[in-house]
């Protein structure tokens, strides 16, 4: 199934803040949405998971989810979204309860989820008893419960400190490596970007229009290896090169805000 | 090569070194279990000591012990119970029907933009009319029975527990709306998984206003116009000069108070555990 953001615009009120942004998502595919603050990464993902409607053109798909796939577009929440009352095992079982699941089919996936997170042990535990890097991997155990064909991240690792987030990016490069599932991933982190995405797309400031869509010319199972680092280093140097000045532009344009 | 050292000590210097000040003292108050009712000991026996030693006129003030023989005598006689459980029925009708219809409204105007536009400005106007004012003209409505008193007290419950509802409705995290909304959750199941528990401690803060907001108008209207009823046995002790029932109608009165707001704390120790 591919995702395809057609001539996306989107305003608030007098404020633009995407401008005709067009690209796709195939099957399989991680896609990193990088560029300066305020530049409608995040409203762009809203538009692309059905959360928002676009002032003009359209999120759409096209061919069929994967079998089984419960919720073929699943959102992973910088802020994690995990509901307080509920333990880890009822957070993911969250969205389980309204399908056509039985109980028993049910825990079965509760339980594989909990497996690949590494969460067994913690279901019992409330979201307060858990640190952040836990709590984030009980937002990825629940969007895998729901077999998502397309994962879309908003910033999922920028609440978090750099070892945590370095532990979780081991995790995600572990959970698409199969190719299985693909990922609209939004960040202001250049190295998650290089290191996950197959290729980046690089929006200007706001509004958000589309600067350059970069190839990443490296599998990811290759950019784990010694020799990638120098690559890897260059590539993210480049798309610094590519937001650096509209990032300097932002921050000033926030302060004089 | 890393350098690495598991401890460092001090150097050798001839300067003398000093302990960095300690300035994180206060700012975390803490309550204590017993200090409240000693305190309160402490009062009763200044009080019972000024009674006794006659340094107040007993009319004026009775002595704890004198209110507590009255309280002796309610019981034994069974009117404490008489009028308890006519106030207890009052405050029971009314605060479930105010309740039950603050908890609809308040979730309608939460979660609908036709209800908040209507029913914030009726809340918004009628909510700050002191609500006991009302009884001659719900007396005129409803007769001289018991709905009129019920009724009062309804009034003053809903509109504080449809503003706690809502206030609740509205500070529920949007992004958890979003959250099960971007799983295809239906609406009802977002109301009762999502906003029903997100809401409930605001709910619960105001079932502790809409407890006291009862109390008060049932013996505002048992004062006003009733036979039976708390309020309307401290009006008749105070009319009679019988200060130590007057006082002892006030003492069941807190007690009362305490015996909900106890409830109310045990409901949130099961409810809001998660906190």
């Amino acid at each position: 199934m591919d995702l395809i953001a057609d001539h996306i615009s989107h305003r608030f009120g007098a404020l633009d803040v995407l401008d005709d942004v067009s690209f796709q998502v195939s099957a399989g595919e991680i896609v990193a949405i990088v560029g300066p603050s305020g530049c409608g990464k995040s409203t762009l993902l809203s538009i692309l998971g059905g959360l928002l409607r676009p002032s003009q053109g359209a999120a759409e798909l096209r061919g069929a989810p994967p079998a089984g796939s419960l919720n073929p577009l699943t959102f992973v929440f910088q802020d994690f979204a995990l509901l307080p009352w509920n333990t880890v095992e009822e957070n993911v079982a969250f969205p389980l309860l309204h399908t056509a699941l039985s109980a028993g089919e049910r825990r079965a996936v509760i339980d594989d989820a909990l497996r690949r997170t590494g969460l067994s042990d913690f279901r019992a535990a409330y979201p307060k008893q858990l640190s952040g890097g836990m709590r984030q991997r009980v937002g990825i155990a629940r969007a895998l419960a729901v077999r998502p064909a397309i994962l879309l991240m908003d910033e999922p690792l920028s609440a978090l400190d750099s070892q945590t987030r370095e532990l979780l990016m081991e995790d995600f490069v572990g959970l698409l490596a199969d190719g299985t599932m693909g990922a609209v991933y939004v960040t202001h982190n250049l190295e998650e970007a290089v290191r996950l995405a197959d290729r980046v797309v690089v929006l200007s400031r706001r509004p958000g229009r589309i600067r350059e869509i970069v190839t990443i010319p490296m599998t990811r199972a290759e950019r784990g290896t010694a020799d990638a680092r120098a690559p890897m280093a260059a590539l993210q140097g480049e798309l610094w090169s590519l937001i650096r000045k509209e990032a300097i532009d932002a921050e000033r344009e926030v302060q004089h805000a | 090569m890393l350098d690495r050292a598991s401890q460092e000590t001090k150097s050798q210097s001839v300067e003398a070194t000093r302990p960095v000040a300690f300035r994180g003292a206060g700012f975390t108050p803490r309550g204590s279990r017993y200090s409240g009712w000693i305190a309160l000991a402490l009062v009763i026996a200044v009080w019972q000591l000024a009674g006794s030693a006659g340094w107040v006129n007993p009319l004026f003030l009775p002595a704890p012990s004198a209110i507590a023989v009255a309280i002796y005598k309610l019981a034994v006689s069974g009117a404490l119970w008489q009028h308890l459980s006519w106030s207890i029925m009052r405050i029971g009708t009314g605060w479930i029907i105010g309740t039950a219809a603050g908890v609809i409204v308040g979730f309608s105007i939460g979660l609908s933009t036709m209800a908040r536009g209507v029913g914030i400005t009726f809340i918004s106007a009628l909510f700050p009319i002191p609500k006991i004012a009302l009884l001659p003209l719900l007396i005129l409505w409803l007769g001289i029975g018991e709905e009129p008193k019920v009724a009062t007290i309804a009034l003053g419950v809903f509109f504080s527990t449809a503003i706690s509802v809502y206030s609740g409705v509205d500070a529920v995290p949007r992004n958890l709306i979003r959250m099960a909304q971007s799983f295809n959750v239906p609406f009802h199941a977002i109301v009762r998984r999502v906003i029903w528990p997100g809401a409930l401690p605001s709910i619960l803060a105001g079932f502790r206003i809409t407890a006291s907001v009862a109390l008060l108008l049932v013996v505002s209207a048992e004062m006003i116009g009733a036979q039976y009823g708390i309020g309307a046995f401290v009006l008749q002790a105070g009319n009679l000069m019988q200060t130590d029932q007057l006082l002892a109608g006030v003492v069941i009165l807190s007690l009362f108070g305490l015996a909900v707001g106890r409830l109310i704390n045990l409901l949130e120790t099961r409810l809001l555990h998660w906190r």
